[in-house]
C-alpha cells in the first residue's frame, strides 16, 4: 500500500493534471455540497485553469467544470495518476 | 411481540430521529451518495452516448479568453461598461415617451376633477402628487430597467456570469466575503432592490447579509440620471464643451469605483466585527456557455425582475407624492413646511457640503431616488409640484442661482453614492434577511458612511479655502 505516501491535498495539484479522489477532510455543509456534485472517493478529477487571481481553481469532475478555492481544495486528498 | 413500534408524527420527531442515526455512524451519508453515484453510473454508462468532446473544447477556448490573466477583467469592465451605455443611450427616448403620454393624462384627469366639482386640495393630494409623483417613477424607471434586465440576464443565460465571480472571488475572499457577491453587485447597479433579493444566491448566511448590507454602495438606475446630469454640468462645465461628455464619463465612472472601494471596505470591516467570521467555502459551478433562449430571458427579466421591482417601487412612490404635495402646499405663516423644514435642517446640510433643500430632498426621495431631482427643482422653483428641467443648461442656471458651487455638487454626488438605500431596496433587505435590526442596519450603514464623507470632504475644502 503506497497511498499514503503519494496522497497529496487536491490544491497542489498542476494544471492539466489528473488524479482521483482519496478522502474528504471537510465538515458540514461544504462537505455535503462536494458529495452532492458526486465528488466521492475514486471520482476522477481533473485540474483546468486558474481564475486571473490565482484563486479559486477550476477542475472538472463528471463532466462539469467546478471552482474550488485553494483552502478547500487543500483538504481534499487525491492520488495523482 | 413486546415491541411495539410507535409510529412518527411530526416531521420534528422524524428529523431527530434521523439526526440520530446520522450521529451514530458518521460514514453513513457518504455512504449513500457513493451508492447513489455508483448506481448512476452503471445506469449511466451503457445508456448514455458522449457527444464528440467539441462543444467542450469550445467551452475551453472560450474560457481561455474570458477568464485570462491579461484579458479577464478588461473585457468584464468593458462588457459591463456596454450594458450601462445601452442602458442610459436607450432608455431616454422611451422615458420621455412615457412622461408625456402619463403628463397629458395627468391633464385630462385635472379637467376631470374640474368637472366633477373636487376641491383643490384633494386634487392636489390625488393628482399633483400621487398620480406625478407615480408618473415619474415610472416614466424614469422602466425603461431603463426594462433595457438592464434583459441584457443582464442575457449574460447570466450565455453562462458568462460565474465567470465573473470565478475572476474575483480572491478579492472577496481577502475581505472574508464571497465571490458570488460580485453578481449582486452587478444586478445592483439595475436596481439594488433586485440586488438585494439576489443576494440568495450565496450560501452562507453571514456572506449573504455582508452582500444585503453592501449592496447598495453600487449606485442603481435611479442614481445614474443624477449623478449623470451633476457630473455634467460641473465637471464637465470646467473644460471645452467638446470634452465635456468625455470627462462626464470619467466622473461618474469614479464614482462607481468609490463605491466600489467602499464596498470592499464595508464588507471587510463588517467581517472583522458585527458579522465576524472566516471565509466559509466557496463553491462554484462553472456551466458550459449556451446559446441563450430568449423567451425565457424576456420571462425572467421582464416578469420576475422589471415588474417585482416596478410594483414595490410603485407602492412607495404613491403615498410619497402625496406627502411631498402636501408638504410643498402647505403654508405656515409666508413659507410653505418645505421651506421650514430646510431652514431647519441647513445648519446641518451646511456642514455636510449641502444645502437645507438638498438634504430635504434626499429625504423625501427615500422613497425612490428617481424623485430627487424633480423634488430639488420644485423646491428651488417653488412650484408646488414635481418639476422637470428641459436643458442641462436650464439645470446649471437653476442651481447656480442656487448657490451651488462645485463643492456643492461633489457633495451631492457623493452623498448620492453613498446615502441611504431607498424604501424599495430597504423592504427587500427586510423581506430577505426576516429582521428588523439588518434591515436597520442596511439603512444606518450607509447613512453614516455617507454623512462622513461629504462632512470631510466639505471642512476640508472649506479649511483649504478651496471654495
Amino acid at each position: 500500500m503506497n497511498t499514503a505516501i503519494t496522497t497529496i491535498p487536491l490544491s497542489t495539484l498542476g494544471i492539466g493534471s489528473a488524479c482521483q479522489i482519496v478522502s474528504l477532510n471537510l465538515q458540514g455543509l461544504l462537505r455535503r455540497r462536494i458529495l452532492d456534485l458526486g465528488m466521492v472517493p475514486g471520482t476522477p478529477v481533473q485540474c483546468i485553469r486558474k481564475s486571473p487571481a490565482g484563486d479559486p481553481v477550476a477542475y472538472m469532475v463528471r463532466d462539469t467544470l467546478i471552482a474550488l478555492r485553494s483552502e478547500d481544495a487543500s483538504q481534499i486528498y487525491v492520488n495523482p495518476m | 411481540m413486546s415491541a411495539v413500534i410507535k409510529p412518527m408524527t411530526t416531521l420534528e420527531e422524524i428529523c431527530t430521529e434521523a439526526e440520530k442515526i446520522r450521529l451514530s455512524n458518521p460514514d453513513l451519508g457518504d455512504k449513500i451518495v457513493s451508492d447513489i453515484y455508483q448506481n448512476a453510473e452503471m445506469i449511466a454508462g451503457p445508456a448514455v452516448i458522449k457527444n464528440s468532446t467539441d462543444s467542450r473544447s469550445w467551452d475551453h477556448k472560450l474560457d481561455d479568453i474570458l477568464t485570462s490573466r491579461r484579458l479577464g477583467y478588461p473585457i468584464m469592465f468593458a462588457l459591463l461598461s456596454i450594458i450601462f451605455w445601452i442602458t442610459i443611450a436607450g432608455a431616454n427616448v422611451p422615458s420621455q415617451m412615457i412622461a408625456d403620454t402619463l403628463f397629458a393624462f395627468q391633464d385630462q384627469l385635472l379637467i376631470w376633477f374640474e368637472l366633477a366639482g373636487a376641491p383643490s386640495w384633494l386634487t392636489g393630494i390625488l393628482v399633483l402628487g400621487m398620480f406625478r409623483g407615480l408618473a415619474w417613477v415610472i416614466a424614469v424607471m422602466l425603461p431603463p430597467m426594462a433595457i438592464f434586465f434583459p441584457l443582464f440576464t442575457l449574460l447570466e443565460d450565455l453562462g458568462y456570469l460565474p465567470r465573473v465571480a470565478f475572476n474575483l472571488d480572491n478579492m472577496f475572499r481577502r475581505c472574508r466575503a464571497c465571490g458570488k457577491q460580485i453578481l449582486t453587485m452587478c444586478m445592483g447597479f439595475g436596481c439594488n432592490a433586485a440586488g438585494v433579493v439576489s443576494c440568495r444566491i450565496i450560501d452562507s448566511p453571514r456572506e449573504r447579509l455582508i452582500a444585503v448590507l453592501t449592496n447598495n454602495f453600487v449606485p442603481c438606475n435611479g442614481r445614474f440620471p443624477t449623478l449623470i446630469a451633476i457630473a455634467t454640468i460641473f465637471m464637465g462645465g470646467m473644460v471645452v464643451s467638446e470634452l465635456q461628455t468625455a470627462v462626464a464619463s470619467v466622473v461618474v465612472t469614479s464614482l462607481v469605483v468609490l463605491g466600489i472601494f467602499v464596498t470592499f471596505a464595508v464588507s471587510w470591516a463588517l467581517s472583522h466585527t458585527l458579522l465576524k467570521g472566516e471565509a466559509s467555502s466557496m463553491v462554484l459551478e462553472l456551466p458550459p456557455y449556451r446559446k441563450p433562449q430568449l423567451g425565457a430571458i424576456f420571462y425572467r427579466s421582464l416578469i420576475d425582475r422589471t415588474i417585482f421591482v416596478l410594483k414595490r417601487a410603485i407602492i412607495m412612490a404613491a403615498p410619497a407624492g402625496a406627502i411631498t404635495w402636501l408638504l410643498a402646499n402647505i403654508y405656515i405663516g409666508e413659507i410653505s413646511i418645505i421651506g421650514h423644514l430646510a431652514a431647519w435642517l441647513q445648519p446641518f446640510a451646511y456642514a455636510i457640503g449641502l444645502d437645507g433643500f438638498i438634504l430635504l430632498t434626499f429625504i423625501l426621495g427615500l422613497p425612490a431616488n428617481e424623485i430627487v431631482m424633480p423634488i430639488l427643482l420644485m423646491c428651488y422653483l417653488s412650484t408646488g409640484q414635481m418639476m422637470e428641467y428641459g436643458t442641462l443648461e436650464e439645470l446649471r442656471d437653476i442651481l447656480i442661482n442656487n448657490n451651488w458651487t462645485w463643492l456643492t455638487a461633489v457633495c451631492t454626488m457623493l452623498f448620492c453614492l453613498l446615502h441611504w438605500p431607498c424604501t424599495t431596496a430597504l423592504l427587500s433587505a427586510y423581506k430577505e434577511t426576516g429582521s428588523k435590526k439588518w434591515t436597520f442596519l442596511t439603512f444606518l450603514i450607509p447613512t453614516v458612511i455617507a454623512f462622513i464623507v461629504c462632512f470631510i470632504v466639505a471642512q476640508s475644502a472649506r479649511l483649504l479655502n478651496l471654495v
